[in-house]
């Protein structure tokens, strides 16, 4: 079952183009309330291509046993594919080593596995945690969970009304910090954060940094040494693979001090009831029988996103979001929210006098999903002095038609609320 | 199910200009109503005389057209009703809601059904439903009425 292989040698010879790339999502074949689907809600989930599909249908018709177990030659298959999903994410964000990626069910739990592992032993009393303004929730409450049990103080670092993070005082609030945490990509605004300059800047005063990378990995080509943060978390779902599987990337370093986020089988080398070793890395992290289906399907949809190539990927998406910018702006009435120089493809917009759930409604009667809410992102609404944003966000599967059902639709609710 | 008869005239009217839109100072009953999910949230005032007769009611906050027109047209309709009479027009509310309508309630909810709608869009109900619990919240004693968790305004169902 190599796709890779298959897959890149198909991509060298010719590349194809962008309608035959969305025709390998099943998904997007149907109608929704007799219009054809145009779904522009990837920043919530993305969907998988057939690759995707077959590869955990094979999984699950020919290769199922539980991992790192069995003598028998289904475990064998299964924790060689597991083994080998492991190895695409090593290779795909060019982490050092393979064993500094711990698979999670998500970046939700990536990020808590570090408030654990890292903030229960490295964060204490009057330690102070920086965090972003624009996060999302899942990168803000377990760090309040973890300042409030160990009495650290939060920082948060500002951002402008474009939605652009304001690092001027940032060197000043490195003082006392153990962690600075911050999105790659923002979810609710789009805006990608500098942090090359944030990793450096930290650095310079020897404070580590985690990165919420689950907006950014499905959009561009994310190379963690290179970004030279000490913490990467990210999703499968959000990047075309499964629902269930996340990654945590650590440096080494910090990954084997690190206490084990939970305990059970897999993550032992013995236990005893005089005491018990813990298996080293990345096992160590990884308590109890794994997500081992998605796992596979995760290393499918990197194999995916290969053979189209992220740099790729990243042109097109570019393309559309100025497409997309474009054409809602000839709209009147209409307010991008998130106008940072340097974006990645999502759309949030408010429309004067039609609130965010009212424009999800009718553009779904119309085929058009789009997330209406705070996007799991309160405090990004509340500086911005909103309650809320209509959001598109795109993926390369996307073409200028969707955008073009979006507009009409968007003309709709125009005329039904009579602004 | 076409747009226009989810968001009728009525409702987008009520929207653009709810009735009985602010902060009631001489309310003996007050809650909020919200929705996490969504950020909707509704405070709902009342003044309700020795007789439980409802003399005013007004409600003030942020959220959708349906929500919104649903508190404003609330208003209208429960002023000078009893707390009894309020809870059988939440029960028939909620029956429209959920299309489980019984005899008689159609003509108790009269203008409400402009409502009727909604049931065809399940991810709406919440909306239409969040402030009329509100008022049941307040009418019963209670602070808070919430679409999710330990106020879900389902919960005993």
């Amino acid at each position: 079952m190599e796709f890779s292989a298959k897959k890149r040698a198909e991509a060298a010879e010719r590349p194809r183009d962008w309608e035959e790339i969305r025709s390998d999502f099943p998904i997007l074949k149907q109608s929704v309330r007799d219009h054809p689907l145009s779904y522009l809600d990837n920043a919530a989930s993305s969907q998988m291509p057939q690759d995707v599909i077959d590869r955990l249908v094979w999984y699950h018709s020919g290769e199922h046993s539980n991992v790192h177990r069995g003598v028998h030659t289904l475990s064998q298959r299964a924790t060689r594919a597991y083994d080998q999903a492991r190895e695409k994410v090593a290779r795909f964000i060019n982490a050092s080593e393979t064993k500094e990626c711990i698979f999670t069910s998500g970046t939700t739990e990536s990020i808590n596995l570090v408030a654990h592992g890292f903030g229960r032993l490295f964060i204490g009393e009057g330690d102070r945690i920086v965090i972003s303004a624009m996060e999302h929730h899942s990168n803000i409450v377990p760090w309040q969970i973890l300042a409030d049990e160990k009495g650290a103080e939060i920082s948060v670092i500002p951002m402008s009304d474009r939605g652009e993070l304001i690092l001027d005082d940032f060197d000043e609030m490195l003082e006392g910090a153990k962690l600075v945490c911050v999105n790659h990509v923002s979810n609710a605004l789009g805006t990608v954060n500098p942090i090359e300059e944030i990793v450096d800047r930290a650095h310079k005063k020897g404070v580590p940094v985690l990165v919420d990378g689950a907006q950014a990995i499905p959009h561009m080509a994310v190379d963690v040494q290179e970004l030279g943060c000490d913490f990467y978390a990210f999703s499968g779902h959000k990047m075309c693979g499964p629902t269930g599987i996340g990654v945590l990337w650590g440096r080494k370093e910090w990954l084997e001090k690190m206490q084990p986020y939970q305990g059970g089988g897999d993550m032992i080398l013995s236990v005893t009831w005089e005491g018990t070793t813990y298996s080293d890395l990345p096992f160590k992290f990884e308590a109890g029988t794994p997500s081992i289906a998605a796992a596979i399907g995760l290393g499918a949809a990197i194999d995916y996103l290969e053979s189209i190539g992220m740099d790729r990927i990243a042109r097109r998406e570019a393309e559309l979001l100025a497409y997309g910018t474009d054409r809602l702006q000839e709209l009147g009435g209409i307010r991008i929210v998130g106008e940072a120089a340097d974006k990645a493809s999502v759309i949030s917009f408010v429309v004067d006098g039609v609130h965010p759930h009212d424009i999800g409604t009718i553009l779904d009667d119309e085929g058009v999903a789009v997330r209406a809410g705070h996007h799991c992102a309160q405090p990004v609404m509340d500086r911005l002095q909103i309650p809320a944003t209509a959001r598109a966000s795109l993926a390369f599967y996307n073409q200028e038609i969707d955008i073009d059902r979006l507009v009409a639709g968007l003309y709709s609710v125009k005329e039904i609320f009579g602004v | 199910m076409s747009m226009r008869a989810l968001y009728q005239e009525v409702i987008l009217d009520h929207n653009r200009k709810p009735r009985n839109f602010g902060a009631l100072e001489k309310a003996n009953r007050r809650a909020e109503g919200e929705n996490p999910l969504c950020g909707d949230n509704y405070t709902v005032y009342a003044l309700v005389d020795d007789q439980g007769v409802i003399e005013e009611v007004k409600f003030e906050g942020q959220g959708c057209a349906i929500s919104k027109a649903a508190a404003s047209m609330m208003t209208v309709r429960i002023k000078g009703k009893s707390i009894e009479e309020a809870q059988e027009l939440v029960q028939g509310f909620r029956h429209m809601l959920t299309g489980e309508l019984e005899g008689g309630e159609k003509e108790l909810l009269g203008h409400l059904t402009v409502f009727e709608g909604v049931a065809q869009r399940p991810e709406r109900v919440k909306c239409a439903v969040l402030p009329w619990h509100a008022l049941l919240a307040a009418l019963e004693g209670g602070e808070k009425a919430s679409t999710e968790g330990e106020h879900d305004v389902w919960h005993e169902e």
